[in-house]
């Protein structure tokens, strides 16, 4: 059974630290300020969600879990509303998202103005 | 004091929102404590009465803050929510490692149907959460939002999620 359970905590640590990485090749990788925001939603939400649950399972009985499980709450709250002001900051001070039809995808910045 | 005026229906609603702070703020205190003995929890049920009686000062103590019925209905919703938000995960961490190529991003608006600004606020929250696509701006019940693919465009337009939120609300 604390086999089982040890190894639940692995792989879910395991798969969180993926989606972490995944999360910043793509603020890295991707072309503009929405579409990064968008690979910064993969860190925000499954990849907390996965390290919280890997470490609640380390300690299954107690205080700790209930801990663990409010902070995930707060993350799954505040993360949306902080995404969106920063969006929404972004949109009013008129940085124009890329479009599909843009040819420009490259790494860098493209400055629309 | 305002609430002296109309005093009777508002603070005959007011009450059950009151307790269902209370007892929040009891729980929230309590997992956060650990330590059980009189003193500790004595000087916790000071703050907490506090709290509640700031909070009723400041007039914040209202259905927007304290729902009661939503809390009931939540769960479904966030269990449909939550294999919605794994699998959009699964789409952007796939076109993450796909690169730039295969990546059409849209920003739009849509509509909201919802009634009350409670139900705007979960249904634009819920696609900010939602990986793929983030909420930019809301005015009236007109969303603006920007997704990583047209694909995440037409699943919002479908409006699963819309009519999920609004049958939330009532």
């Amino acid at each position: 059974m604390d086999t089982i359970v040890s190894m639940a905590s692995a792989l879910c640590l395991l798969l969180g630290s993926f989606l972490c990485l995944s999360g910043g090749v793509g603020i890295l990788r991707f072309p503009d300020f929405y579409t990064r925001m968008h690979a910064v939603g993969v860190t925000d939400t499954l990849a907390a969600a996965m390290i919280l649950i890997g470490l609640m399972l380390q300690n299954p009985e107690g205080l700790v879990m209930l801990k663990l499980l409010l902070i995930l709450l707060m993350t799954i709250f505040i993360s949306p509303v902080a995404s969106h002001a920063l969006a929404k900051a972004a949109f009013k001070n008129d940085l124009v998202p890329l479009s599909d039809s843009n040819e420009n995808k490259g790494g860098t910045e493209s400055s629309i103005s | 004091m305002p609430e002296n005026n109309f005093s009777d229906p508002d603070k005959q609603s007011l009450v059950p929102h009151l307790i269902s702070l209370f007892l929040t703020l009891a729980a929230f205190w309590l997992i956060n404590s650990g330590h059980y003995t009189l003193l500790i929890l004595s000087l916790g049920l000071t703050s907490i009465a506090l709290v509640l009686y700031i909070a009723h000062r400041m007039d914040v103590v209202d259905h927007e803050s304290q729902p009661l019925l939503i809390p009931l209905r939540i769960p479904r919703y966030h269990l449909w929510l939550i294999k919605e938000i794994i699998l959009a995960n699964i789409s952007v961490v796939k076109h993450i490692w796909l690169g730039n190529k295969t990546i059409s991003p849209v920003l739009t608006t849509i509509k909201a149907h919802q009634k009350t600004d409670m139900g705007k606020v979960i249904y634009a929250n819920s696609i900010t959460l939602t990986p793929g696509t983030v909420a930019v701006d809301v005015v009236g019940d007109q969303i603006t939002v920007h997704a990583l693919l047209r694909q995440n465009i037409e699943d919002l337009q479908a409006g699963e999620m819309d009519r999920r939120v609004c049958r939330l609300e009532n």
